[in-house]
């Protein structure tokens, strides 16, 4: 029973963060069509930036939404000097499927490469605002921490709000129709491009958060977010790359499958279970839970 | 305000899809320019509403240059085009679609009045707010694309072969209605079609085309009466 | 025999006997340096066949030259198997793991293949530390043998880069004959229009499959040729940043060129390390700089290489001649 509760609130922690991952990971898929492996370097680089804001002011609070601004910003910035003039000049040949995924993984190199030269790889710690240690329950210590149930607000908070953003605002209706389909949304009026850039700017600042949140209780150096970035990978595919539900529900299927594997089997098997459930799920489904009902024109 | 197009040219790669096109669209009428599969009907409206790139040639709305800018810029200075095949977003709702073509629209008292005339116009679409684009028939798909256009208050109005895949009856209701449109507001609408006897019934002026280049141009009634038209275009 | 094949047969000759003079004349360094870029050359070759021409993408290919590499060592630990069979069975193994991968992913696109390969590329080096049979981070050692006596007395840089080389040129000839053959065109049609090539009678599925069975099997050569070169076999041989390094390679001088397309990317790839020692020694650059100069001009070189000239330098100097031929005008938007 202890063991049960354990697999379960440690999954449900590690859950959240592959979802919000995954998230990030689906903004920018259903609006541009582009796998970005950059996200786990844009995250750790706005992780960093959070962790400079934690040294100066010592108050997570502000690192917080520093870290998300500074990402949102990082990926707008490749949205609008990378991305989108690649989409036009790789648009046929060999490399025209592979391009955007390629150019990723050049941002990935980059963003690496630069903060291990501006701060170097020694590892950086980020206190946590609460306490990291497990919760006590009668005689019982549970593995799971004040910081895990941060996690878990915060990510809900943060899928709500995202929730109610796109399903409620104007600007929200205009992400969501220049994801399906931009021909028809640019002749409503809805000026596509922009839209996209603000997609990405929002990925970039879910990563963020991802970052910010993790971190504590782990460390931060240039390559610590790069397995959140397999996972949360796993989790939007699982789901089917273009919903946000789907991404929910890929990162709770993941985290708890890697919680209880962990628990119940062997914790050596934490880089295996991905590739196993992974692949399980994409013979049922190729396209992902939730992936692949309707054709549409990119 | 007229629609005038000059010595108007696209190539798709080396197809040459538009060639040396030239006519003027008076303000407030009715235009139908038809013509077979493949003629260019498509290409010709894509060009105006800033999808694709002309290769040579001017085409204004006034004092608009329809050759530069794009698509999205177009409907805010009047221009609104239904695409090809029923242009709605099958994955928002009624109402999402409707609001998506007022979205840029600073005057939202002004919007909700527009949707108003919509609903009026189109009630079928009023029944059904709530549902998915994708759960409408045909016909409805249709008058929910022409609503979203006129949404975005248009002074242009390009319709591409609104006629495709309906039943004979939702054909004549669907012109009867675009019939309408033109007589109660102030609209120029350039109507592209293959249903050449439907489309021409309708409008004031007939443009055929025909492989990228305009056959015969004149008052619909006069291309309707004409024997070689007839036997070329309308199958009789 | 084929005239083309005959040429290219012969071409190959004559590369291996001028690669053999020169491997009595230069340094243990630029012999060591010629094995690696051979392992390259292979290693990119397979990227270059499934996505430069079946249109695939797999970030997994370092996974499969891991296969190749254990299934050598093993095959030499357990089965005795001479040194030169080890790459044989290599082959094999990593093919036959692309052939149950590719049956799976004959059935996923684009970045759902990604995202299977990439699960693939972590999971597998941490399946040494499972069974201890595989020898954990320590991994197993591996005897490269000795060059055969009708040789003389060969040093022993010298003999791994004949057997690289060697392996280089015979995997560029086959893959050239393969892409050249019916089965080469088969794959390109379908990366252009997949529903049209199978109204000419190609199975897309299959056709699919057999190019990531082959990518496979050469990635597992390059693994086995590495674990040659290192004398070793260990999970940290073939990290993820592996699988990437392999696609900058493929992607510089263009994604369907084998060659001198794989040559160039794996070139660029060794040279670059050693042009940042040069560099580093040279301004006296910090050291923190220093260790992490190489990655950042090599992604840098990746991104410049995909936006500038998607691909390859051979298309655009092509694109550059034929525009200046028909001075067209107009873009494409
Ligand atoms: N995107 C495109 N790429 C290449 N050729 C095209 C494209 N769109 C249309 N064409 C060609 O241009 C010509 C005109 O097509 P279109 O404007 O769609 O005609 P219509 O709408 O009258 O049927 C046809 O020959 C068609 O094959
Ligand atoms: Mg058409």
């Amino acid at each position: 029973m202890e063991k049960l509760i354990s697999a379960s609130l440690i999954g449900l922690s590690q859950g959240a963060i592959f979802a919000l991952m995954a998230l990030a990971l689906v903004l920018v898929f259903r609006s541009t069509r582009v796998v970005n492996f950059a996200q786990a370097g844009q995250a750790m680089v706005s992780t960093y930036i959070g962790w400079e804001v934690v040294t100066r002011t010592e108050n997570y609070w502000i690192a917080l939404p520093a870290a998300a601004l500074a990402g949102a910003l990082l990926a707008a910035i490749i949205e609008t000097f990378l991305m989108r003039p690649l989409a036009k000049r790789a648009s046929h040949g060999a490399i025209a499927p592979v391009a955007s995924i390629i150019a990723s993984l050049g941002v990935l190199g980059v963003l690496h490469s630069g903060a291990a030269m501006i701060w170097t790889t020694e590892q950086k710690l980020f206190e946590s605002p609460v306490s990291v240690n497990g919760i006590e329950i009668g005689s019982t210590v549970y593995p799971f921490s004040q910081a895990d149930m941060l996690i878990i607000s915060t990510v809900v908070i943060v899928m709500l709000t995202f929730a109610f953003f796109f399903q409620r605002t104007s600007l929200g209706l205009s992400l969501r129709a220049a994801a399906f389909q931009p021909e028809i949304s640019r002749l409503a009026g809805v000026r596509v491009d922009r839209v996209r850039t603000i997609g990405w700017a929002l990925s970039g600042a879910a990563g963020a958060v991802v970052g910010v949140l993790v971190t504590p209780g782990n460390y931060l150096s240039p390559f610590s977010l790069d397995i959140l970035l397999v996972y949360g990978f796993v989790a939007a595919v699982i789901g089917g790359l273009e919903s946000p539900q789907g991404a929910a529900l890929g990162g709770l299927i993941l985290g708890m499958s890697l919680s209880f594997t962990s628990i119940y089997v062997s914790s050596g098997l934490t880089f295996i279970v991905p590739f196993i459930v992974l692949l399980l799920i994409l013979l049922v489904k190729p396209k992902g839970i939730f992936g692949g009902g309707s054709s549409r024109n990119a | 305000m007229s629609l005038v197009v000059r010595n108007l040219s696209v190539d798709h790669g080396a197809i040459r899809a538009i060639n040396n096109l030239s006519f003027i669209v008076e303000k407030r009428r009715l235009t139908a320019v038809i013509g077979a599969n493949g003629a260019g009907k498509s290409t010709l409206l894509r060009t105006l509403s800033g999808l694709i790139p002309a290769t040579e040639g001017k085409a204004t709305w006034g004092e608009h240059n329809l050759l530069k800018g794009k698509a999205e810029q177009h409907v805010r200075n009047g221009v609104s085009h239904v695409s090809e095949g029923k242009s709605v977003i099958p994955e928002l709702t009624v109402e999402e679609n409707l609001d998506l073509g007022a979205l840029w629209r600073r005057n939202k008292k002004e919007a909700d009045a527009t949707k108003k005339y919509v609903l009026e116009l189109f009630p079928r679409l009023g029944e059904r707010l709530k549902q998915r684009g994708d759960t409408l028939s045909g016909g409805e798909r249709q008058m929910l694309a022409i609503g979203r256009a006129l949404m975005s208050k248009p002074q242009l109005l390009l319709l591409d072969e609104p006629s495709l895949g309906l039943a004979p009856l939702v054909v004549e209701q669907i012109f009867q209605t675009i019939r309408d449109i033109a007589n109660s507001s102030d609209l120029t609408v350039l109507l592209v079609e293959q249903n050449a006897m439907g489309a021409l019934k309708i409008a004031d002026i007939g443009v055929v085309l025909n492989l990228g280049n305009i056959v015969a141009i004149g008052p619909s009634a006069d291309l309707i009466a004409d024997p070689a038209i007839r036997a070329a275009y309308l199958g009789y | 025999m084929h005239s083309t094949h005959r040429r290219r047969l012969i071409l190959f000759i004559v590369v291996g006997a001028v690669l053999f003079y020169f491997s009595s004349r230069v340094g243990i360094l630029r012999l060591y340096q010629g094995s690696t870029v051979s392992m390259y050359v292979i290693a990119i070759g397979s990227i270059i066949l499934l996505t430069g021409y079946s249109g695939q993408i797999s970030l997994g290919n370092g996974a499969f030259m891991a296969i190749g590499a254990y299934v050598a060592v093993l095959s030499q630990l357990y089965l005795d198997l001479p040194f030169f069979l080890t790459f044989f069975v290599a082959v094999l193994g990593a093919a036959l793991a692309g052939l149950v991968l590719g049956i799976a992913a004959a059935r996923l696109t684009g970045p759902y293949l990604a995202g299977a390969t990439l699960a693939l590329a972590v999971a597998l080096p941490s399946i040494a530390n499972l069974f201890p049979v595989l020898g954990g981070e320590q991994g197993l050692g591996y005897d490269s043998g000795n060059a055969p006596s009708l040789f003389g007395e060969v040093a022993r840089f010298k003999w791994l880069f004949w057997i690289s080389s060697l392996a280089a040129l015979i995997t560029c000839l086959l893959l050239q004959n393969i892409l050249k053959s019916r089965y080469g065109r088969a794959w390109k049609s379908i990366r252009s229009n997949s529903v049209a090539a199978e109204l000419t009678g190609i199975n897309a599925a299959k056709s699919k499959v057999l190019a990531f069975v082959l990518s496979a099997g050469i990635a597992g050569l390059a693994g086995a040729v590495l674990t040659m070169s290192l004398g070793t076999v260990s999970p940290s041989a073939f990290p993820l940043s592996l699988s990437f390094a392999l696609i900058t390679g493929a992607v510089i001088a263009g994604i369907s060129s084998l060659l001198p397309g794989s040559l160039v990317g794996a070139v660029v790839l060794v040279g670059m390390s050693q042009l940042v020692g040069a560099l580093t020694t040279r301004f006296e650059i910090g050291d923190v700089l220093a260790q992490n100069l190489k990655e950042l001009i090599v992604s840098a070189l990746l991104i410049l290489a995909v936006v500038f000239t998607p691909n390859g330098p051979g298309e655009k100097i092509r694109e550059m001649r034929d525009h200046r031929k028909h001075h067209s005008h107009g873009g494409h938007r």
